[in-house]
């Protein structure tokens, strides 16, 4: 019967006093590297005034291309909405290959970071080196790796099933995805407070009951700011797929521009691009904050 | 010191198992995926070191009692803050570099004023020189006005204060995120791909493509970036130990 999970820190209350040595300041950026070091990446902080200046930047470059363009051509707007299917098709494509590599990566990324808890020593020290091994390889490089790596089809007997690019690329975004989910897991369980270990343990729950009935539900509320975080920047992380050839929505501006051998369509359509992922990502930050304001651990 | 033992065997694994290192016994592969590798080191500290001077600049302007200074530096940060570092390479090699004079070269060519390199350099700089920028700041904000004027009543002249008692403190406190920001610009040079400088994705990239050798030599770049990362964070860790405040914090 095991006491007391023997992975997390002691308390160690000589070390920590009531004074304030350091400002705020100090606190807000030990915070942020924290949150930076379970999500291996830095947050963009948007603003609704972002919007704002893309939208002029659009509005503005369209019209300076239609004033050089000169009167025989097609208006910029109406090139922008003749090809906007194309575009928001690939769009919608970025946002399926997020989701997937999102569902595939928390799945595996939560057993991992429970790997990463286990009592038995092979396994914690197993999954702590997967973990680190993925947050420690360049997304690119992961997502070249699967390109390559795997067959464009598998065949399993007469069965043929067809391994379309996209879901390479999918596999290859949500590598990087699980071992960051698997560190927010085990960060969340780490910041439980032990009482709530010993607690449980004095009620004779067994370990996977804490585990399950005690200690995960309160994760949840933990885990839920850093996972959303970890969906933004894994959404802003799907156009790498366009280096290796995935007809995604920075693709599909790439061929909008080379159909049209317009040079002036340039800035219009790659604002556009980046207004959309704003018009995306903005909500989705705004609810975050949102979140974390409301679930912030008072002690 | 001699190889030749590690060529023999790499070509005897060729010829036994078809698995083929030629990055390890043809001299040309070696060398080429060695300058990768150094290209990629080379450019990680130089974007380390520029990156760095840019952070303490842009903290020392954004103190500046001029308003619009501040802005101007705010501007910075929350433009390559919020744009993808791809967009943003893209931008500086193919927006700004076209509008860049050119000279012409040896051969008779016209070549740009900077090439793919310095740009990746600039770009990358600038990126990560953002972040720093705001790391800097609020270390330097952390130091309560209370303990600078503890040095001046300790008879610790401006330069003084600063240099004993400022930054050791504000250097604490920024370190953890500067580390996270560091290696997160090691891990971003693999971008300078997508405008062909020579590094080591690039340089392995060209070797699989002339030797048909994608599995071996992909395997070899992941764990070369993951050990390259590894012994950064390593190193960034025991340095933040080391330099651990007693009493603050956990």
């Amino acid at each position: 019967m095991s006491r007391r999970p023997r992975n997390r820190p002691p308390v160690d209350l000589a070390g920590t006093t009531d004074l304030p040595v350091l400002l705020p300041a100090a606190d807000s950026l030990a915070r942020r590297a924290a949150r930076e070091r379970e999500l291996g990446a830095a947050l963009p902080r948007l603003d609704w005034r972002h919007g704002l200046v893309l939208l002029a930047v659009l509005l503005v470059s369209a019209g300076v291309a239609q004033a050089q363009a000169g009167a025989g051509r097609e208006p910029v707007l109406e090139v922008l909405l003749r090809w906007m299917p194309v575009l928001l098709r690939g769009f919608l494509f970025n946002i399926v290959i997020s989701f997937l590599a999102m569902a595939v990566g928390t799945l595996i990324g939560t057993w991992l970071g429970l790997m990463q808890i286990s009592l038995l020593p092979p396994v914690r020290v197993g999954s702590w080196f997967v973990t680190q091994f993925f947050r420690n390889a360049p997304w690119l490089v992961l997502l070249f790796y699967c390109m390559f790596l795997l067959p464009f089809e598998f065949r399993i007997g007469g069965l043929v099933i067809p391994f379309p690019d996209w879901i390479k690329a999918t596999i290859g975004l949500s590598l990087p995805v699980l071992a960051n989910v698997s560190e927010i897991v085990r960060g969340a369980v780490n910041s439980i407070p032990s009482g709530q270990w010993e607690a449980s343990e004095s009620l004779a729950f067994n370990r996977r009951q804490i585990l399950w009935m005690i200690i995960l539900p309160q994760c949840v509320k933990r885990m839920l700011p850093p996972w959303m975080n970890l969906y933004a920047i894994l959404t802003m992380a799907t156009v790498l797929a366009s280096i290796v050839g995935v007809s995604e929505m920075m693709t599909q501006a790439g061929r909008v521009l080379a159909a049209e051998d317009r040079p002036d369509l340039l800035i219009p359509i790659y604002s556009f691009v980046l207004l959309c992922f704003f018009v995306y990502c903005y909500p989705i930050a705004r609810w975050t904050v949102a979140l974390e304001r409301r679930f912030q651990v008072k002690l | 010191m001699d190889w030749s033992w590690a060529f023999d065997w790499a070509r005897g694994l060729y010829h036994a198992t078809g698995i083929n290192l030629t990055f390890v016994y043809d001299s040309f592969d070696r060398d080429r995926l060695a300058r990768g590798f150094m290209n990629t080191v080379y450019l990680s500290l130089i974007c380390l070191a520029l990156s760095m001077v840019i952070g303490v600049v842009g903290a020392w302007l954004q103190g500046s009692k001029l308003v619009w200074t501040r802005r101007i530096v705010q501007g910075y940060i929350q433009f390559f803050r919020n744009t993808p570092p791809l967009v943003q390479l893209y931008f500086f090699f193919f927006a700004i570099g076209s509008l860049m004079p050119t000279h012409e070269n040896r051969f008779g060519f016209q070549e740009p004023m900077l090439d793919n390199f310095t740009w990746a350099v600039i770009s990358l700089s600038f990126f990560a020189g953002a972040f720093n920028v705001e790391i800097f700041r609020s270390g330097i904000e952390a130091v309560p006005a209370s303990t600078i004027e503890a040095a001046e009543a300790l008879g610790y002249n401006r330069l003084q204060t600063y240099r004993y008692v400022v930054l050791p403190l504000a250097f604490r406190v920024c370190l953890p995120a500067l580390n996270n920001n560091l290696v997160n610009l090691v891990k971003t040079t693999t971008l300078a791909y997508a405008i062909a400088v020579p590094e080591m994705l690039y340089m392995a990239n060209q070797i699989w493509s002339d030797s048909v050798n994608v599995p071996e030599t992909m395997t070899f770049l992941l764990f070369a970036y993951v050990f390259l990362v590894g012994l950064l964070v390593w190193a960034m860790h025991s340095w933040e130990r080391a330099l651990r405040m007693p009493g603050y914090g956990r």
